[in-house]
């Protein structure tokens, strides 16, 4: 079974995320029983997922998470793909799903996730951080945990810290 | 200058343990070259031609001496003995060991320095007004609002991955030296009509393979929204600019693709859920930043030093200087001096460590500790008397910093080219040197006035080549090195692209074809003229006759 980092723990985790491939459509592939993550397109196409409380979705870095927004309520987890861990797009996803569409459920990191981006992800509120299978050790993604705290004060909001260093101190000039 | 407080310095410590780490596990392999790339890279070091290059970030280009005799420390224990300041006013170490790299951040937290961002497709480090404060033309110090950008950019966690590097330039005074419009995001500012102070913003210029001049967004963004509404720009570009082709993944390109009213539309409707939140700037903490750049404690001085005026008749040499390399003050008796790092036979830009450790002295003694990076590749003393000019240029003269070339054609601003990068296609230190020599007559390089040549390796741009009077263009025809010349690009307030005069030389003909090219200016010139608007009234012609006509002769002669 997978590892993932699920606020701050390391958990074992039996959803499954199902891609399309090429000879597959949206509205007609099979999404067989079990936790599977689908992507929008198939849960916009196929409604009949939607009263499945074992389909979740995941969005690209394409999609527009305003999409998703009427789902949010229903779905156990909603997961963002990093196609490429130098592809930033997740992270304003992410952010939009917390701040705007008021997300509050599990939000996942999937894809190409790497440790030395825990900390960014988790600030854009990110909860559950999912490397590729067999990409880290149990030692290394614990060890990962504690590089989630590297920094102690940021400057800026994010979703996990909603006002800025000016803000949340009292800073004097020095 | 900014100084630290207790929050600035934690994050810069924090950094330096982080990136010790992850070096170590590249080290011991558990990092592979691919995903340890963007994080070296976001910590300023580069693996080039000949080893690794350290880039480390001068904000804004303000520095105190300290840091600068850290610069000499360094260049000193873990490099062959100089820096060489960039265009975008940081500095780079070349020589730098990969496995020294933690230590050399280490040295530089403990003198308020880093790294950060200087490299990688994330927000870079802000450039401004190398006069900054001191100007007579300043309408407001751009200098607090290039620190609150920094700090709300350092690790900003949305925009560290975006689809290319980000730059942002900021100016306060009349006249542009920060090349505003030529910046993914350029900053003029301002005050409005009822004296509120907020920001003009141009967005998508940039220089590099696709060359533009920036467009406005908006006229006027109230000062409390800055944040707000650079988050804003930078979330439609994060989702919406191009990942599949590196070369048009800049902002400018989604700018030019939509259309500047599209884009801003796109921004505005970002931007109306950002506004007035919790990133809104409030007055108490632009009145502390604001607070660490408050005047030194200038004395109150006659606005003309005699003896000054007097060591001027005395020594045509140090006049000539003067001339060149000084500039004017917002206050009486003072002035600004232009250190130049455009000595020939001396790459654009480097500097010894001997040199910084004195520039650092001279900081002390005559500038209130406080020195300045240029976009140039020189550096200034801002706040020096009149009455200290002439021991000033003096030790300068004594140490080879005492070119009077500032502006001239010889104050060349070049990029390390093919002799350090892995991206260059070609030379530009040698021709930079070349032509340096070609105009080694003071007199008549006074003569030419105020010219402005820009030289880069390829098409990244680094020279800044096309916003040269003229521009050299280092290009690749089958494995052999080339040279392209524009003509007519200018910074500034009217800051504009120059034009390709026609088909590249050979290196050795670069010396050559700028010896044309100032010859027709200086047979078409209007009294006072300088060359840049001769070229903007006579157009290129007389320029192409002039380089063309000749060479195509002599063509015929060689393939005869």
């Amino acid at each position: 079974m997978a590892k993932l980092i699920k606020t701050q723990a390391i958990v074992e985790d039996a959803w499954q995320v199902l891609t399309l491939t090429e000879d597959q459509n949206a509205d007609s592939v099979e999404v067989a029983e079990g936790q599977w993550i689908v992507p929008l397109s198939v849960y916009l196409a196929q409604t009949a997922l939607q009263s499945r409380r074992d389909v979740a979705v995941w969005l690209a870095g394409d999609d527009e998470p305003a999409d998703v927004a009427p789902y949010l309520a229903q779905l156990p987890l909603v997961a963002v793909h990093f196609p490429k861990f130098a592809d930033g797009r997740g992270y304003s996803i992410a952010t939009l799903l917390r701040t705007r569409h008021g997300h509050t459920g599990e939000l996942r990191a999937i894809g190409d996730v790497l440790r030395d981006q825990f900390d960014y992800l988790t600030r854009c509120g990110f909860d559950a951080l999912q490397p590729a299978e067999g990409r880290y050790s149990d030692a290394q993604l614990e060890d990962a945990l504690r590089n989630v705290k590297d920094f102690s004060e940021p400057y800026q909001t994010s979703v996990t810290v909603q006002s800025p260093l000016f803000r949340r101190q009292r800073r004097v000039a020095a | 200058m900014y100084r630290y407080d207790d929050y600035d310095q934690q994050l810069v410590d924090e950094r330096v343990k982080q990136y010790a780490d992850q070096t170590r596990r590249y080290l011991a392999g558990e990092l592979t070259e691919e995903e340890y790339l963007p994080l070296r890279l976001q910590n300023g070091l580069y693996v080039q031609k000949q080893a690794p290059m350290l880039r480390v970030a001068i904000p804004y280009g303000n520095l105190r001496s300290d840091q600068v005799r850290m610069f000499a420390h360094i260049a000193r224990t873990y490099d062959k003995g100089y820096g060489h300041f960039s265009t975008r006013q940081n500095i780079q170490f070349n020589w730098p060991k990969i496995e020294d790299t933690p230590k050399i951040l280490a040295d530089l937290a403990s003198v308020q320095m880093h790294a950060i961002q200087t490299s990688g497709n994330c927000i870079r480090n802000t450039t401004s007004d190398p006069f900054a404060g001191v100007a007579a033309d300043e309408l407001i110090d751009p200098r607090p609002w290039c620190e609150l950008i920094r700090q709300w950019s350092t690790f900003h966690p949305e925009f560290a991955y975006l689809p290319r590097k980000f730059k942002m330039a900021v100016n306060g005074a009349k006249e542009d030296r920060a090349i505003i419009r030529c910046h993914d995001i350029g900053l003029e500012v301002r005050q409005n009509e009822t004296g509120e102070l907020g920001f003009r913003v141009f967005v998508g210029g940039g220089l590099g393979r696709t060359p533009m001049v920036g467009k406005e967004i908006t006229d006027f963004i109230p000062w409390q929204h800055l944040l707000t509404y650079l988050e804003a720009i930078l979330r439609v570009y994060n989702r919406f600019g191009r990942r599949d082709n590196k070369y048009k993944a800049r902002i400018k390109i989604l700018v030019q693709a939509l259309g500047i009213d599209a884009f801003r539309e796109q921004v505005e409707a970002e931007w109306v859920h950002l506004k007035d939140g919790p990133a809104t700037l409030t007055q108490e903490e632009v009145d502390r930043v604001a607070a660490c750049f408050v005047d030194p404690d200038y004395e109150n001085l006659p606005a003309i030093d005699e003896g000054f005026i007097a060591k001027q008749a005395e020594s045509v040499p140090f006049a000539k200087w003067v001339e060149r390399n000084v500039r004017g003050h917002k206050r009486p008796g003072y002035a600004s001096a232009v250190i130049s790092l455009k000595k020939t036979g001396v790459p654009p830009g480097d500097i010894t460590d001997a040199q910084l450790d004195l520039v650092a002295d001279w900081a002390d003694r005559y500038s209130f500790g406080e020195v300045r990076s240029t976009h140039e590749q020189n550096l200034v003393l801002a706040d020096v008397k009149q009455s200290n000019l002439f021991a000033l240029w003096e030790e300068l003269r004594a140490h080879g910093l005492a070119t009077p070339n500032f502006g001239l054609l010889t104050d060349m601003i070049c990029c390390p080219g093919g002799d350090f990068c892995n991206l260059a296609n070609a030379k530009s230190i040698p021709i930079a040197e070349a032509v340096q020599q070609r105009f080694d007559d003071l007199d008549y390089l006074h003569d030419i006035g105020e010219l402005e040549l820009n030289i880069s390796g390829c098409m990244n741009a680094c020279g800044h080549h096309h916003v040269g009077h003229i521009g050299i263009l280092g290009v690749d025809k089958n494995g052999e090195e080339w040279y392209q010349i524009t003509i007519g690009g200018r910074q500034g307030n009217e800051a504009g692209i120059g034009k390709v005069i026609g088909r590249s030389f050979a290196a050795a003909d670069v010396p050559d074809v700028i010896e044309k090219l100032v010859a027709t200016y200086i047979d078409n010139r209007h009294e006072g003229e300088r060359f840049i608007d001769t070229v903007h009234r006579v157009g290129q012609d007389p320029f192409k006759a002039r380089v063309y006509g000749e060479q195509q002769n002599e063509r015929k002669v060689v393939n005869g």
